[in-house]
């Protein structure tokens, strides 16, 4: 079974309908024994940071993701799901976020041009990833694949940990769209909106196996 | 860089996709879930649903439609149309919607903008605005009129100032429908759309007039749209998204094929 953490961001029905669509059973929830007894965490989420952190502290699911992350289980994040794993959120006074991975998420800075054209915030719409190295979970996928996204926030990982980032995206400025390390994958996109290449994710994450 | 979007647009009627011209004279064209799953395949970037259904004791007959089709695209889509509450809006986006639109309701009570974006994001906002071309005055500094009711009912509002202060209360994108062009098939408002476009930050869907595969790369390049809404072009086979999107490709707009 594959949880899909419900910590009350956003409507999460649309990553458990792709899923399922695929043939895996999935279950949208916050009961911390069902996501602990789960083959797989997807880890979603629409909104803010801070707002998104205090729930998660509340229904005592942060320590539940890392746990999971510890135990070597498969994690997906997406969209906010992946900046909160980060260290900290510029969003909401700077949030203080998982730290499960090294990185703060930041604004896009305005305002943001692409030559003479000025660029808008947030940036929506449908966006490819330079995919970095050849991770299972991106297996199939290359740089002419176009992904949907919708966020004004994204995360830079640290100096010292650059090995991570897994995919990139241009935006005005080149910041890191994908991340990848050890038994989690997180993606700035929505897969679950992104057509068949973001179904292809989704199959991949369903069908990884991490070797740590 | 992000590609430019098209964005069929459907208008339901009661569980039928119509498309009339004007707003009037509506004809059935065909069942929404197979029309939204045509599209889908066809490469189309998002869906609008439009529900035009007048009697409000049969929106349950929408909702089923999203449910329904959010079961078998994985494409973002909107539902416009009758949303007056935050309790309307919530009852779209459980069903699998990713985006709402308000139009007339927020010319009525434009504190639903903000509501819905607190409560669900403003990315899942959209605003839209049904705009007729008035002569310039004091109340209406741009020559563009808010109106509602299909056209008929003129609102005192200038179209630009509403657009940013739609924007200022959260609204995420704005879908600008120029009343005067739409079912026209001579092409989007081209004085309108850029001058939208320009003043706001947020991304502008022009709809309205869309004729030919080069109306649509007028728009997106000289007209500064973000994403173009297309109905009756592709709805009657004219058209396909594939074809349109491989004229605007050619002409040096970026735009997501399906390789």
């Amino acid at each position: 079974m594959i949880a899909i953490i419900d910590y009350k961001a956003g409507n999460l029905t649309s990553v458990a309908r792709a899923v399922s669509h695929l043939g895996h059973e999935v279950q949208v929830t916050d009961d911390p024994e069902l996501i602990r007894a789960a083959d797989r965490v997807i880890f979603p989420g629409v909104g803010a940071a801070g707002q998104a952190m205090a729930d998660m502290q509340r229904l005592g699911l942060d320590q539940v993701l890392k746990e999971a992350f510890a135990a070597g289980k498969p994690i997906l994040g997406i969209c906010l799901g992946t900046q909160i794993i980060f260290t900290a959120s510029q969003e909401n006074n700077n949030t203080k976020c998982l730290g499960i991975l090294p990185g703060t998420v930041k604004r896009f800075p305005e305002p943001l041009f692409d030559g003479e054209a000025r660029l808008k915030i947030p940036h929506m719409g449908w966006n490819r990833v330079n995919f970095v190295g050849s991770h299972p979970v991106f297996a199939g996928l290359n740089g002419e694949h176009e992904f949907y996204f919708v966020h004004s926030y994204y995360p830079e990982v640290s100096e010292t940990a650059r090995e991570i980032i897994a995919g990139t995206t241009n935006y005005g400025i080149t910041f890191t769209s994908a991340v990848a390390r050890d038994n989690l994958v997180a993606v700035q996109f929505h897969p679950e909106k992104s057509g068949a290449a973001g179904l292809i994710i989704l199959e991949n994450f369903c069908n990884w196996r991490p070797s740590c | 860089m992000l590609s430019k979007r098209i964005i069929p647009c459907l208008d339901v009627r009661e569980g039928k996709t119509t498309k009339g011209i004007k707003f009037e004279n509506n004809i059935e064209i065909g069942d929404p879930v197979e029309m939204a799953k045509f599209y889908y395949e066809q490469g189309a970037d998002e869906l609008v649903f439009y529900d035009i259904t007048a009697s409000s004791d049969k929106r349950d007959i929408m909702i089923d439609v999203v449910r329904r089709t959010a079961e078998n695209i994985f494409i973002p889509f909107s539902v416009g149309g009758g949303i007056r509450t935050v309790d309307d809006m919530r009852a779209v986006l459980l069903a699998g919607a990713e985006k709402v639109s308000v139009n007339s309701a927020a010319v009525k009570n434009k504190q639903i903008i903000a509501e819905g974006a607190n409560a669900f994001g403003s990315q899942c906002i959209v605003l839209g605005m049904d705009v007729k071309k008035v002569s310039v005055s004091t109340a209406i500094p741009s020559g563009y009129e808010i109106v509602i009711n299909g056209g008929r009912k003129y609102m005192g509002i200038d179209a630009l100032a509403w657009a940013l202060e739609g924007e200022r209360l959260g609204a995420g994108e704005i879908c600008l429908n120029s009343i005067d062009a739409d079912g026209t098939k001579e092409g989007y408002e081209m004085e309108l759309t850029p001058m939208i476009s320009k003043a706001v930050k947020i991304p502008v869907i022009a709809s309205g007039g869309a004729g030919t595969p080069e109306h649509i790369r007028e728009v997106l390049a000289e007209g500064y749209a973000d994403a173009a809404l297309i109905a009756s072009m592709t709805h009657f086979g004219t058209y396909t998204v594939k074809g349109i999107k491989e004229y605007i490709h050619d002409h040096a707009i970026k735009t997501r094929m399906l390789w």
